[in-house]
């Protein structure tokens, strides 16, 4: 019997994508985002999590995928990552899925573009492929932007 | 042999702070052989560290700590104490102290006492001891001799009140100080919201909450002070070492050692101060000999003064001794091709002074092991300034330097302005306000002069540039922001805010959309996501829940090229936001001459432009002069000087308008004014056609703007008149 993992999972465009269970410190629902301007394209700009300050990331952007509509707001997908808090803005949020390595593939051809640069692989569920996210890599902005 | 690493730590933290007692008391002692009660503590400090070190069987320590007792007792004995080998048993001690250090150190690093032999420094030690023969009859047990005090097992610390304190983990402060960080944001959310319920029983819980919120914010802050003698108890080694090394005589002086800053800042300021004291007392302080020739006293003074002023702490090291040559400080810079030499001619003394702080400027004629070679003043300014502090420099020739740093009483909480641009809110750390400005309608177009492209605004006659938030910031390009675009077109034909900010000794305009007020926040640092944006400091959680930035004016203004590199002011202009390189590019101010002839004086060598009526100038013999901010300025005519044929100068003719006179700085003291006929423009361009004239007063002819233009050589203009 192959190890599980556990992965929260999440909604962004026609995807769906997961994040090691343990990464992520919580989710919230949609703040205020207060905008910083020179910031890197990426960064919407910060919001209050009870009173610390982290950054919101535009993970639809960061991902090259076209925005959301106006009327549906993002909510806070907030990962820890070195020790920061950092919300990644996502369309929708899923279960915590429990799935066993046995279900992993390397990064689907199929897949082009910064979607591809930025995901571990991937797990064949049952109806749908779950992309692995690359938290690391994600909030890595000053790389990527080089790159 | 491994030692429990929690006994260790315990043991590092109390054996360093009876080190620097023990430092404190030898130089203490030397100036005061006599005091008794010295010798005693010395000594108890000495058997307290020997102990600890027994406890934990550290056995090279231990037999130090021992030797150093034993020498100790030998200056009980009048006849030691009276002979001359008093610096010298204390010069060991001291050493023994050294050694000391460095096994701490050892021990903090590996957990073992390191391999070094120390057994020449024992016998050294003995040696000294064999003056007097009989050592143990003086020995009595410390703590029986003063029975009540000596129980604790601090050995620093001569009162009973030890049992009152208890050591915490700085760490432990540090998390507490940011709980309450929020408890506070938390308390302003919900006064903001007691307002708006209407309810006065929740209004009066509020209140208490704020009342209590304070005291609490105020308690801890004052747990994290300390009083600032813990960094100075280490400077009167350090300056009787460094005085001795340099054959100098210097005392020292302090001055307000109870002023209490907080601990991380302490930190910070304690190698910016050893080396201003090493500056002081290698530059500043003369030999005995040179100080008596010129009728000082050989020994020279060295004070150290810390008070509580407005909000800060300022810290001053002071000497008197030979003061900064600022003649000597301009060739060096330009030897080092810090700055040019036309350049330096027209610096202020202020100027010259902050020339210190470049980086790799050195003005010590010889490079001793102490300071000159270099290094220093610019690191120690860079320091300062990343506790949000500030270092002033004020110096008389033959009296003495006076250094003065300005740090904030605690980081965590800073007062700032709030300001809104492109609908956002932002802070501005009070430290960088000077004024606040608002034009309203007629006066906001008529005061804002664009001079090629470059907003400049006339603060009392002055010039500084303005710099437009928005535009920094790029809040129009975003276009996200670009509903905001209507607030930014309000402002054109409304009112113009501007906040007089300083950065860097250098004055400049902030025009913002509106000013709100001032506000104490909580600094909170931006993630390294963002760290690379020069123009934020921070940023901090406002009333409403909402967050906000917090400006850094340094950057800002070194974004906006309003202070460049080498200090000097550099008006923006659209070209440098466009982000093009005028590296080689000058900026000339254009007048226009007699007879329409174009002519240009460098502006960095401009200080003011000003309007005159004819009828303000009067004239001693045959100078024209005028009286302007108490003082008489020289007034030159430059078409009298220029075409001494011309029978009508301009300030001659009956002019009916009024006379346009440009203030060029030519030293601190003297300003000159020279009428001109009319200004044109400011331009900012590469001057690549020179040609030489043979023509006085003017440097050279060039094209500018597509037409020749003469270029006015000051210094030879002023000799021609």
């Amino acid at each position: 019997m192959a190890d599980k993992r556990q992965f929260c999972t999440f909604f962004l465009d026609r995807f769906f994508f997961g994040i090691a269970a343990e990464k992520v410190q919580e989710i919230v629902r949609y703040q205020n985002i207060t905008f910083v301007p020179l910031a890197p394209v990426e960064v919407r700009g910060l919001i209050n999590l009870r009173s610390q300050i982290a950054i919101a990331i535009d993970l639809r952007l960061r991902l090259d995928l076209p925005p959301l509509n106006d009327d549906r707001l993002p909510l806070n997908l907030v990962v820890r990552v070195d020790g920061d808090n950092i919300s990644l803005l996502v369309d929708d949020v899923g279960d915590v899925l429990d799935v066993s390595d046995d279900w992993f593939e390397p990064v689907p051809e199929t897949l082009t573009g910064k979607v591809r640069e930025l995901i571990l692989g991937a797990y064949k569920l049952e109806n749908r492929l779950l992309l692995i996210l690359d938290v690391e890599k994600v909030v890595d902005l000053n790389s990527s932007s080089i790159a | 042999m491994t030692i429990d690493r929690e006994d260790l730590t315990a043991f590092l933290v109390e054996t360093k702070e009876t080190l620097s007692q023990i430092e404190t008391d030898l130089v203490i002692f030397e100036q005061n052989p006599e005091d008794l009660e010295l010798i005693n503590r010395l000594y108890r400090s000495f058997h307290t560290l020997k102990g600890n070190c027994a406890f934990l069987s550290l056995a090279k320590l231990e037999a130090i700590a021992h030797g150093g007792e034993n020498l100790l007792n030998t200056l009980r004995a009048p006849t030691a104490r009276e002979s001359s080998s008093i610096r010298e048993i204390i010069n060991i001690l001291l050493r023994v102290v050294d050694i000391i250090k460095q096994i701490t150190i050892a021990l903090e690093s590996t957990g073992a006492e390191g391999e070094e032999d120390y057994s020449e420094l024992i016998a050294a030690i003995d040696n000294l001891q064999d003056f007097d023969s009989s050592p143990s009859a003086t020995i009595a047990d410390p703590q029986a001799e003063t029975p009540p005090a000596q129980s604790n097992q601090e050995g620093t610390k001569t009162s009973g009140l030890t049992d009152n304190f208890m050591r915490v983990d700085v760490q432990r402060l540090d998390e507490l100080m940011n709980l309450v960080g929020e408890l506070v944001l938390c308390r302003n959310q919900i006064v903001q919201f007691s307002d708006l319920l209407n309810d006065s029983s929740f209004l009066e819980t509020a209140q208490r909450l704020d009342l209590i919120t304070t005291d609490l914010q105020e308690g801890l802050r004052k747990t994290r002070m300390q009083p600032i003698s813990t960094v100075w108890s280490k400077f009167p080694r350090v300056v009787r070492d460094l005085s001795l090394g340099v054959g100098k005589q210097v005392s020292l002086e302090l001055e307000g050692e109870d002023t209490e800053l907080d601990k991380t800042l302490i930190e910070t300021i304690s190698d910016p101060l050893t080396h201003l004291i090493r500056n002081c007392i290698d530059h500043g302080i003369e030999t005995p000999d040179l100080r008596q020739a010129i009728g000082k006293p050989p020994e020279g003074k060295l004070f150290l003064r810390a008070f509580h002023e407005s909000g800060y702490v300022k810290i001053q090291v002071a000497d008197d001794g030979a003061g900064i040559d600022l003649a000597a400080l301009k060739a060096r810079a330009i030897e080092l091709n810090l700055i040019a030499a036309d350049r330096a001619a027209a610096l202020s003394e202020q100027e010259t002074l902050n020339l210190i702080f470049h980086p790799g400027l050195s003005t010590a004629k010889q490079v001793t092991n102490l300071s000159g070679r270099g290094v220093g003043m610019d690191v120690v300014k860079t320091n300062i300034n990343k506790i949000e502090g500030n270092i002033n420099i004020s110096s008389q020739p033959n009296k003495g330097t006076v250094f003065t740093i300005e740090i904030p009483l605690s980081l965590a909480i800073a007062r700032t302005l709030l300001v809104t641009s492109g609908g956002d809110r932002y802070a501005i750390p009070q430290m960088n306000l000077l004024e606040l400005i608002r034009l309203e309608g007629e006066q906001a177009v008529k005061s804002v002069e664009m001079i090629h492209g470059s907003p400049v605004y006339r603060l009392r006659g002055q010039l500084i540039p303005l710099i437009y938030l928005n535009e920094q910031l790029q809040l129009d390009q975003n276009p996200n922001r670009a509903k905001f675009k209507d607030c930014s077109d309000d402002r054109r034909d409304g009112t113009l805010n501007i906040v007089v900010l300083q950065a860097r000794d250098y004055p400049f305009g902030l025009v913002v959309d509106a000013i709100n007020d001032i506000r104490e926040i909580v600094v909170k640092p931006l993630g390294k996501q963002l760290k690379q944006i020069s123009c934020f400091a921070g940023a901090t959680i406002m009333g409403d829940g909402r967050v906000a930035l917090i400006l850094d004016i340094q950057g800002l203004a070194e974004k906006a090229h309003v202070i460049s590199d080498d200090k000097e002011i550099d008006l923006n202009t659209e070209s440098n936001i466009a982000g093009k390189t005028n590296d080689e590019e000058c900026q000339m101010l254009l007048l226009q001459g007699l007879d329409n002839r174009r002519m240009g004086i460098a502006l960095s060598r401009v200080a003011r432009l000003e309007n005159f009526s004819p009828q303000a100038i009067e004239r001693i013999g045959q100078k024209k002069v005028l009286q302007y901010r108490d003082r008489l300025l020289d007034l030159i005519d430059l078409s009298a000087i220029l075409n001494p044929e011309s029978v009508n100068s301009i300030s001659d003719s009956t002019n009916q308008g009024l006379l346009q006179v440009v203030v060029v700085n030519l030293d601190r003291e003297r300003n000159v004014g020279i009428i001109v006929e009319n200004i044109i423009d400011i331009v900012d361009q590469r001057i690549t056609v020179k040609s030489d004239t043979d023509r006085a007063g003017i440097e050279y002819a060039a094209v500018i703007q597509g037409k020749v233009t003469e270029i006015i050589d000051i210094e030879a203009l002023i000799a021609a008149a």
